[in-house]
């Protein structure tokens, strides 16, 4: 990345972000003058009410939407400074996401979701199999999305999500369909990953049994980010 | 992943078509009974438009064919023909003949006699033909399959060699319907020779002038008759130039007006009325695939809304999605249209004789081609709302 780079030291920067979404009368303040810094290998959760702008941060925080005002960086990199593709390119390059279902492809095998997110990226010799190992999920390379049950997919999400060997982890509720055991199992994954490999997490849930697992938990509400109670 | 930068042109060609493919296939795969259904329409629209491209290419043919196989790059009608049957309706005289044969850049200028007739051959037969009278050793001459070219008998003629399968053979004697006139089969043309559907038969046009100028005596036709004959008509002038030639210029001087060979496809009986009416049914089945293959892709775009702003939020790009999509679509309309083809041509091998049919590569290469594209048409137009599916939709909650 040649853009210019001012505080590389953090993996994820955000200095008094706010947005609005919708329009007219449905016109809400999804973030209000929002701060946020995370370290490479902090694994951070944040917790709130539903509607409180918690997936909105997400997006800002990872190239899916521009904030209205203040300044978000990943790795230095000013994200309100890229353009539809170079944001595509930077999401594909840096960022993984888990989303809250797995969000699989229908036509894909487990091993064949992973393979394309590395051929978007030009890496046709990627080799599903550790990373599917890793989530415990190598006996069901070959199954299809229709095949495998809600705990499954997603791990599976998560191994595609650490195919381009991303920096910045997002998650948007990555357990909600998920019962106990699976849920600790999952977030598991995404501890290692922050602690073993030097990943910055950012976790957004509603499950505070899974909070255990995490370096530190804020708390939104009404688009206001602060430490949690 | 530095490694794709500094990848050659055609290498990184070959990537794109690597990941494109990828997805593109497995979702014809994992989708093939839909697929299927769609493919199975396409290729019946081929089918379609094979069978019209035969009988189309068929009617020409039996329509044309006989002006077609001339060497001729024009016809000189007289002035003020209507255009509709003008190679009969049409008479010029001596005098406008010789204007043309004597005027600058025209290489070769003939008389030629058009009518069409009725007659009984020998063994009882009815047929109908169309007579060419022209001028014996001249340029009209036609090319044989076998027997001897016209002339050395004023009652000899070519007949297409078509007619064959009507029963005549060299020897067979046609007495024309009223006139009483005879003629006598010496030849048979090299392939197809017809005009307004029905064969030719080409004649000396001395003879062709005694049965127009209504002096011929039944019984074969005679020398002395010819001989007493004062009647310099023909139909047209049948002319030969080269490009450069302003055929506008000697058409003022003789009283003519002139139309090259392919506008005067126009001129023979019902022709533009049946290409118009077959173009027509292709237009509006190349429309029907263009939208067929439109509406299929919007909904099978709509439904693939979510996994597409997945694709988008882990970083596939606009154009990447597109030139997926645009692959997928590429590749069922040409399989299919593949099969479609093949099977029209496979019926068209079976088509009963008696209906003008015919196979033409070119043609159908044209028609197959145009369902293709037109196909791609619709489906460019549907999945280009791809590019507005927003990335943002892929994230969970209230979204
Ligand atoms: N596309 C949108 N248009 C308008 N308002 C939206 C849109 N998406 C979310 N919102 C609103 O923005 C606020 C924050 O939403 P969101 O970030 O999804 O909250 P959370 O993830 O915490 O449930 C909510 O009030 C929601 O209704
Ligand atoms: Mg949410």
């Amino acid at each position: 990345m040649n853009t210019a780079t001012t505080s590389p030291a953090l993996a994820l920067d955000i200095r008094d972000a706010s947005l609005e979404l919708g329009d007219g009368d449905a016109r809400v303040r999804a973030l209000d003058s929002v701060w946020l810094q995370v370290e490479p290998g902090e694994f951070v959760a944040i917790v709130g009410p539903s509607g409180s702008g918690k997936s909105s941060l997400l997006a800002v925080a990872g190239a899916l939407t521009h904030a209205d005002s203040g300044t978000v960086r990943v790795h230095g990199t000013e994200l309100g400074a890229l353009s539809g593709n170079a944001a595509a390119r930077f999401r594909r390059d840096t960022i993984g996401f888990v989303f809250q279902s797995g969000n699989l492809i229908p036509a894909l095998t487990a091993a064949d979701q992973l393979r394309l997110v590395g051929r978007l990226a030009g890496n046709r010799a990627v080799d599903p199999a550790p990373l599917l190992k890793a989530v415990g999920m190598s006996a069901r390379a070959d199954h299809r999305p229709g095949q495998l049950s809600g705990g499954e997919r997603q791990r599976v999400g998560i191994a595609r999500a650490l195919v381009n060997a991303p920096t910045l982890l997002l998650g948007d509720e990555p357990t909600a369909a998920l019962d106990r055991a699976r849920s600790h199992e999952v977030v598991r994954v995404l501890a290692e990953q922050a602690h073993e490999s030097n990943v910055a997490v950012v976790m957004v849930t509603h499950d505070h049994d899974v909070l255990e697992h995490c370096d530190r938990v804020l708390e939104m509400v009404d688009g206001r980010l602060s430490p949690a109670a | 992943m530095t490694g794709v930068q500094s990848l050659s042109a055609p290498a990184s060609v070959r990537l794109e078509i690597g990941v494109m493919m990828f997805l593109a296939l497995r979702e014809l795969r994992f989708a093939r009974g839909r697929f299927t259904l769609m493919g199975v329409v396409i290729a019946l629209i081929a089918v379609l438009v094979v069978l019209l491209s035969g009988l189309s290419s068929g009617l020409v043919n039996d329509g044309v064919s006989g002006l077609k196989s001339m060497p001729a790059t024009a016809f000189a009608f007289d002035e003020g023909t209507i255009t509709d049957n003008a190679f009969s309706r049409s008479l010029v005289d001596g005098e406008q003949l010789a204007t043309w044969q004597e005027a600058e850049g025209v290489e070769q200028a003939e008389p030629m006699g058009v009518s069409i007739v009725n007659g009984t051959t020998d063994s009882d037969q009815q047929i109908d033909m169309t007579l060419f009278g022209i001028e014996p050793g001249g340029f009209l001459e036609p090319e044989l399959s076998s027997g001897s070219p016209v002339g050395a008998d004023l009652g000899g003629i070519v007949v297409s060699e078509t007619a064959k399968s009507e029963g005549l053979d060299i020897g067979t004697v046609i007495t024309l319907d009223r006139i009483g006139l005879e003629l006598t089969v010496v030849g048979f043309t090299e392939g197809q020779s017809t005009f307004g559907h029905v064969d030719v038969a080409y004649l000396p046009i001395d003879t062709w002038r005694l049965i127009a100028s209504n002096t011929a005596q039944p019984g074969a036709p005679t020398a002395a008759e010819i001989a007493a004959l004062d009647y310099d008509y023909s139909s047209v002038v049948a002319l030969r130039t080269p490009a450069s030639t302003d055929l506008g210029a000697i058409d003022d001087a003789a009283g003519t007006m002139t139309m090259t060979r392919t506008e005067s496809f126009n001129a023979s009986p019902g022709y533009e009325a049946e290409t118009l009416t077959l173009t027509m049914i292709q237009v509006f089945l190349y429309a029907i695939c263009a939208l067929v293959v439109g509406a299929f892709f919007t909904v099978w775009t709509i439904q693939r809304t979510g996994e597409i702003a997945i694709l988008r939020a882990v970083g596939a790009s606009r154009g990447y999605l597109l030139r997926d999509s645009i692959a997928q679509a590429a590749i069922l309309l040409v399989g299919f249209t593949a099969v479609g083809v093949a099977a029209g041509v496979g019926f068209g091998a079976i088509m009963p004789d008696a209906m003008p049919f015919d196979l033409e590569a070119g043609p159908i290469a044209v028609a197959s081609i145009l369902t293709v594209v037109l196909g791609l048409i619709g489906a460019v137009l549907a999945v280009v709302r791809i590019s507005r599916i927003d990335p943002l939709t892929a994230l969970g909650g209230q979204r």
